[in-house]
Parts: structure tokens; sequence; C-alpha cells
């Protein structure tokens, strides 16, 4: 069993172009991400779990090590309620 | 990957100020129930004509246009209209987030699946019904069936269940099972919204306003209920004005994100700014959005601090709350452009204490005036 996160019902991600960045909408607000956190949670669609999403990561950014930054951001989000993990 | 959250500050390019982030459509002043705490105008029967389809779509266009994210329905009873779920479907169409605002009497199934299909995000669902017969929504079993069956249609269309709860003198006492219907009904989220006075609400201060004890009793309720339910249910209470003392910046501050628009299409910086005297409140079919929002006398008459009385301008809190609401500042003092009576740096802050101590008499039993057309014609003033 892996776990895969996905973007919590409550919010909806999208790329904002009035802001030039990804946000997170939920009722009567909006998160404005930087490029990093946008990026992560493009990648949180439940399809990858932790490995895949580091791992596609640091393909497109031409990065290595980025596993704790990438899971110290998911559990911040994940104490945002922007995110849960569903089972696979 | 420090800081992943851009400071707000960012957001305003320094060239040109931004546009609204968050659209309100009041679509429409009609309502099947007649809550005394409503706080539309108390002459809204006298409005104008309802903007058509139409004038709906143009609104939704420009403010995306300039950068609103946020779409709001509400009204009165925005379901009365028949076109909500075209608006929903532009709207997200877009990209913005939407949200209507609901007391839930006309949400049929098919309706609801029209307005999901339409891609609504997000439904708010509110429990206000203070009825003639009974003002307690408590025994109004009526009421309660309703929403009960409106929460498990929109849950099992896959909508969070949202609960906004209005408190007042007359339902605050019964704050336990008021949580308890809305654990029952399955709610993940819970607002408990003392009751603001603008329009209604300001004609029946006296009957609505709750002591400070009925009011520590509900604060100590709700902190006994977060206890039990933890992360199942959050409850967010907010604290009445008169009683926290704290002016709070109208809208996150006059024409800074905020942009309403009443059935009869007249652009508001605040959805109660209508009251206000003396001012010109622009027509969304006569000017742009645009210019509204960036040139119109109204929008800039209290934005920023500039304007603020002598008393917020020596004060270190004046970027904080921008001297609190302007719509109370009227109602009290008769001077839209005065501090916050709320405020106890106000001069007339006297005003706020004399109304609570009549909050505290036991005696105090004032009738309730019920939002009404009738009523409205009768009456024929703003609050
Ligand atoms: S507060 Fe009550 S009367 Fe006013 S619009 Fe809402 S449901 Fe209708
Ligand atoms: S004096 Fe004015 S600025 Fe200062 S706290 Fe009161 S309302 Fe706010």
């Amino acid at each position: 069993m892996t776990l895969r996160p996905r973007i919590n019902r409550l919010f909806r991600f999208q790329w904002e172009p009035a802001q030039q960045a990804h946000v997170l909408l939920y009722p009567e607000g909006m998160v404005k991400l930087n490029q990093s956190a946008g990026e992560i949670l493009k990648r949180c669609d439940g399809s990858r779990d932790l490995p895949a999403i580091v791992a596609d990561l640091e393909a497109s950014f031409n990065a290595t090590g980025l596993t704790p930054d990438v899971e110290a951001f998911l559990a911040m989000a994940e104490e945002q309620n922007w995110i849960d993990w569903t089972e696979a | 990957m420090d800081t992943l959250l851009v400071p707000p500050e960012a957001l305003q390019p320094a060239a040109r100020r931004a546009g609204p982030l968050w659209l309100l459509a009041e679509v429409t002043y009609r309502c099947p129930l007649h809550c005394a705490f409503c706080y539309n105008p108390v002459d809204f029967a006298a409005a104008g004509p309802e903007l058509s389809t139409d004038d709906w779509l143009s609104v939704i266009r420009q403010a995306r246009e300039m950068g609103a994210a946020q779409f709001g329905i509400s009204g009165g009873e925005p379901l009365l209209r028949d076109d909500i779920e075209i608006l929903v479907a532009e709207a997200r169409r877009l990209g913005f987030y939407t949200n209507l605002i609901t007391s839930g009497v006309g949400l049929t199934e098919a309706r609801l699946a029209a307005l999901k299909e339409a891609g609504l995000d997000h439904i708010q669902l509110s429990f206000q019904d203070a009825t003639r017969e009974a003002n307690d929504l408590i025994t109004n079993t009526r009421t309660f069936d309703l929403k009960r069956k409106v929460a498990a249609l929109t849950k099992a269309a896959g909508y969070p269940t949202v609960i906004n709860c209005v408190l007042h003198r007359s339902n605050i006492d019964h704050l336990d099972r008021i949580i308890g219907m809305a654990v029952e009904i399955g709610a993940e989220y819970l607002e408990l919204a003392n009751t603001q006075y603008h329009g209604w609400a300001f004609l029946n201060r006296e009957a609505l306003m709750p002591s400070t004890a009925q009011l520590a009793e509900a604060e100590a309720v709700t902190e006994r209920w977060r206890q039990k339910l933890g992360k199942k249910m959050r409850i967010l209470f907010v604290t009445p004005d008169y009683q926290s003392k704290k002016p709070k910046k109208c809208m996150n501050g006059w024409g800074e994100v905020f942009l309403s628009v009443t059935p009869d299409g007249l652009a508001l910086p605040c959805h109660t700014a209508r009251m206000l005297p003396g001012l010109d409140f622009p027509d969304v079919r006569e000017h742009t959005l645009d210019w509204i929002w960036h040139d119109s006398p109204l929008f800039n008459r209290f934005r920023g601090t500039a304007w603020l009385p002598d008393t917020c301008q020596s004060c270190e809190d004046k970027e904080k709350d921008h001297g609190g609401c302007r719509c109370q500042a009227f109602m009290l003092t008769g001077d839209p452009s005065a501090t916050d009576p709320v405020c106890p740096k106000s001069p007339d802050h006297a005003l706020i204490e004399s109304a609570l101590a009549t909050a505290e008499r036991q005696d105090n039993c004032h009738p309730l005036v019920f939002r009404d057309p009738k009523a409205s014609k009768m009456l024929g003033r703003a609050f």
C-alpha cells in the first residue's frame, strides 16, 4: 500500500494569470504559492507517491536531494489541510 | 525552499492598484425567509428591477479580467433566480472559485445536479431562520428537517458541509443543541457568527443583542464541543464587534479586495455600504468595473487612511483597522467618516456602552421586526 498526496477537496489548485503564480482557492480566500510550492502541489494529483514526486521534480529542475524539502513541505501542506493522502 | 508563501505585500504591483480579488453577486433581495437579523437594507423593497442574466455575465467577465478569483452568490435567496446555473458555469469557465450562499430553500436534487454540472465549487448553508412563530430555530422542526435534507443532498453530491449560523439573544442559549444538530447533519465546518448590526439587524438590535453572560456561556459551550470533536468538525466563533470592542477593517479595507453588486446593479465596496448618505453608487450598466474600481469617487472615498478623522490619524492601529466599519460609524453617529464607535478611543463610544448596558437588562423584551417587503415599504428607511 502506498500513499499518494492529492489536493484536499476544500481547495482548488490552479495557475492564476493575474498573480503570475499558482494559487489555492477556497471559500472566500486564496493562498498565493511561490514557485517551489506550486511545482510540488502541481504533482499532488493522487497518482504519484512521494518518491515519484521527488523523482519528477529532480528531473524537471535538474536537482538532487530534494526529498527532505518536499517531505517538509508536504507535512506543512497536510497541517494546513491543503492536501490529504489517498491509498492506492 | 525556505519561504514558500509570498508575503501579501508582494501582491501589490507598484504601478497600478490591484483589481478586486473577490466579487460578491447579491442577485436578488427576494427571500422566502424573514430573518429579523438580515443585513439587507430595510428599504430593499424600493430597489430597482433586478439585473438581467447578460448584465451579470458582463460583470463576471469584467471582474475576472481584473484578476478577481472568488465569486460568491448570495441575496436574498439566490435560488429564487433561475439563471444561477448560467452564472456559475460562466464564472467557473473563466477560472473563478464559485461559492453559493443559500438558506437551502429551493435547493432540490435537480437544481443541485445542475449546479454541480455547471462547476459550482462550494455551498454555504445558512441556519438562519428566526421564524415568526417561534423565533427559535431549534423548536422549528420544519426548518431543521429541510436543512437536514439539503445537507444530505449536498453531501451526496460530494460537497463538504459548511454551515453558518447567526447567533442572537433568542437562540444563543441553545447553542449546545445547535452544535449538536450540526454534528448530526455531518457538518465539516460550522461558523457561529454573532449578529452584525446592519440593516434589519440594526433595527432589531435591542431584541437581538445577547448579554455578557450569554456570550460567555456560548464561548464555553463552543470550547467544550471543540475539545470533543477535534478535527472532525471545525467551529469558528465570530465574536461580536460591540463586545470585543475591536473595530474591524471593512471587508479588508474599502476598495482593497472586495466588490459587491446589488440586485439592481449598484457596485459597492462592502455589502452594506448602500445605506451610506451622500455617496453616488455607480451602476454596473452605466460604467465599466475598471472605472468603478479604480476611478469612481465611491471606491476612493474611504480608501486607505488619508481620510481618517483625527482620533484615528494619531493612532498606531490605523493601518490595522482603517478606523473600523463605515456603516457602523454612520448608523450610530450620523457621520460616515467618524471613528467606529466600537473603538474605546472613539468620542462616541458611550453609544456602544449604553447598547451593551441595555443587553444586560433582564426586563429587555423588544418585539422583533421581521424582514419582509411589506414592512420594508412601511418603514421606508435604510436601517
Ligand atoms: S438573512 Fe434571512 S431574510 Fe435575509 S436574505 Fe438571508 S435568509 Fe433571507
Ligand atoms: S482610534 Fe481609529 S485607528 Fe485607532 S483603534 Fe480606534 S478605530 Fe482603529
